[in-house]
């Protein structure tokens, strides 16, 4: 979820004015970016101390919070938005963690490497763990504490109570709508709470 | 402090030597409870400089213990006690902004307090000195401002209790800054805080040299109590972390490993360190002062005049800016009491940034140094327009 047209398609999805919550905000970049572009406002939330730093530096607000811990912080559907990009596989409460997007926003937007993806599938086919460009990391040495597919998800929202309402692969940038679990190496995903 | 680091041309902090400044007010201050404060001075100090259209002044509130003297050097040689964060390329940029400290009324460095003549009586105020609070403060603090010629504060900056204070001017003059910058400090006080402070004021009162707060005219000051109450806040400054990693259970220096099996006597570093700073402060602080202090710190409560709802006290500051900073191990004025205090500006939907520092050395971080800390300070002032 580093590239620019990456977050530029997640941009998309979120509409004028709104108030967007980013659940791992990193640097605040794509905050800044709705503020810019589309006239958003909010918070992010971020753990890490180099990140908050980051985004305050850009004038973009965050509060420090470990999302372990809950969203406890904010009242149900006070945000239009809230977004967990490339969050949920570090999050040991990836479920709860959902629950709670579903209840403080309106719409919530999720992206997160996709396992599913052609080459993954090769990789482990030949025996060997996927090391690519979305999931860089050696299988010892990587933050995410979990790994899923874009069909998998699918299923979770269901248990969760969620209702899809848009579904997709980004590739290189590139909205990918025809057989995304398996062209595509990020899932993203909008719904809303039934 | 050695002689050679105050003489003149030598100085450990770059602002040099600051001379603190006075400014008397006529008109009395309405206290919050009832009560009157009749004409009073305020002394205070600025650092950098106003520019033309007076729109960089950074106002610096002080905590407990501290004063107007926030930066820079005094020709005694003292250094400001934030002068690792206020000054030339500092976190909080003097070259930038125009800062100006104050000490607070009932305070003990050169604001009028319990030890000055009550004009109404001719007699020293003593205990006669009106009970302060932090609105009370806050409203002094206005005035000087507005004596200053300063319409609207870039903000309003403290930690703790000064933190408060910061804390304050959003809600009760909003007009008057546009950002608000709260460290380590807490909506209000929990019992147990509370409870600190008691056993503190209890110490102080108790002492037979206090004499009802009239201990002037008896050439007398209440030093044990003084001594005792410092130790316990002392204690409560610190992390259980830092206390150990500093002291542990190490004997007082030159005893050679040798118990004492003394009951009275100084056995263990920590207990040589507390009556150290107990001493220290008895010399230099006032009784009253801390009664006055720290019954400000208890009342402080902005939420009891809106049905206890931090959130609908903080709706009047609805268009700030604020930056609030915790640290982990901060058990006297804990994160928890910060994201209070993010919750309800939250709630208002209003522009806020929010740190928690892991720093390991307690309530007393907020005076440190820590690089995460000052980097999140010296990026929010960056980012203040003047």
């Amino acid at each position: 979820m580093s590239d620019r047209a990456d977050w530029e398609v997640i941009a998309s999805l979120v509409p004028q004015g709104s108030r967007v919550l980013d659940l791992g905000c990193g640097t605040g970049e794509l905050l800044a970016y709705l503020q810019a572009t589309k006239g958003c406002t909010g918070y992010g939330i971020e753990i890490d101390d180099a990140n908050v730093q980051a985004c305050v530096q850009r004038g973009v607000n965050v509060i420090q919070l470990n999302l372990e811990e809950g969203l406890a912080l904010f009242d149900d559907r006070s945000f239009d938005v809230v977004l967990q990009l490339d969050t949920l596989q570090h999050l040991r409460n990836t479920e709860h963690m959902l629950r709670e997007t579903a209840r403080v926003g309106r719409i919530g937007i999720v992206a997160f490497p996709n396992f599913a993806h052609w080459p993954n599938r090769v990789a482990v086919a030949l025996g060997r763990m996927p090391v690519t460009k979305v999931l860089p990391y050696q299988w010892y040495d990587t933050p995410n504490i979990r790994v899923g597919t874009l069909a998998d998800f699918e299923v979770l929202a269901r248990t969760c109570g969620l209702q899809v309402t848009d579904r997709f692969g980004l590739q290189g940038g590139q909205v990918v709508r025809r057989w995304p679990n398996l062209m595509a190496s990020v899932a993203v995903f909008r719904f809303e709470k039934t | 402090m050695p002689a050679w680091l105050a003489a003149p041309g030598f100085f450990m902090s770059p602002l040099g030597l600051i001379t603190p400044q006075q400014m008397h007010f006529s008109e009395p201050l309405p206290l919050k409870s009832g009560a009157v404060l009749a004409g009073y001075t305020l002394t205070y100090e600025t650092y950098g400089t106003l520019n033309a259209d007076k729109s960089n002044a950074v106002l610096v509130c002080h905590a407990l213990n501290a004063s107007h003297h926030v930066a820079g050097q005094h020709a005694d040689g003292s250094l400001g006690w934030w002068d690792n964060l206020v000054g030339p390329g500092k976190p909080l940029d003097t070259n930038r902004f125009f800062v100006i400290g104050v000490n607070n009324p009932g305070s003990c460095f050169g604001s009028t307090g319990p030890m000055h003549v009550n004009p109404a009586t001719g007699r020293v105020y003593g205990a006669d000195f009106p009970v302060v609070t932090v609105e009370d403060w806050v409203d002094a603090q206005v005035r000087l401002v507005s004596a200053l010629g300063i319409e609207q504060l870039a903000a309003v900056l403290g930690g703790s209790l000064g933190g408060m204070q910061a804390l304050d001017w959003a809600l009760r003059h909003p007009h008057r800054l546009r950002h608000c910058v709260a460290v380590a400090t807490a909506p209000n006080l929990s019992a147990q805080n509370i409870a600190f402070n008691e056993v503190a004021r209890r110490a102080i009162v108790t002492d037979p040299d206090f004499h009802g707060g009239h201990f002037y005219a008896h050439g007398v000051v209440p030093k044990r109590g003084l001594r005792v109450a410092r130790m316990i806040g002392h204690i409560t400054y610190l992390s259980d972390d830092a206390m150990e990693a500093k002291f542990g259970r190490e004997l007082k220096s030159g005893v050679d490993g040798q118990l004492g099996y003394t009951t009275q006597d100084i056995e263990f570093q920590i207990e040589s360190y507390l009556r150290h700073q107990g001493d220290k402060f008895s010399e230099y602080f006032d009784a009253n002062t801390y009664l006055l202090i720290t019954r400000a710190l208890d009342y402080f409560d902005p939420a009891r005049e809106h049905g206890g709802s931090l959130s609908k006290a903080f709706a009047a500051a609805r268009d700030k800016n604020f930056l609030l900073v915790s640290f982990t191990t901060d058990w006297r004025f804990s994160p928890a009491r910060s994201r209070e205090i993010v919750k309800a500006l939250v709630d208002n939907r209003i522009q806020a940034s929010y740190a928690e520092i892991a720093a390991p050395h307690g309530h007393d971080a907020f005076l440190l140094d820590d690089p995460r800390y000052h980097g999140v300070m010296r990026n929010y002032f960056a980012g203040i327009t003047t």
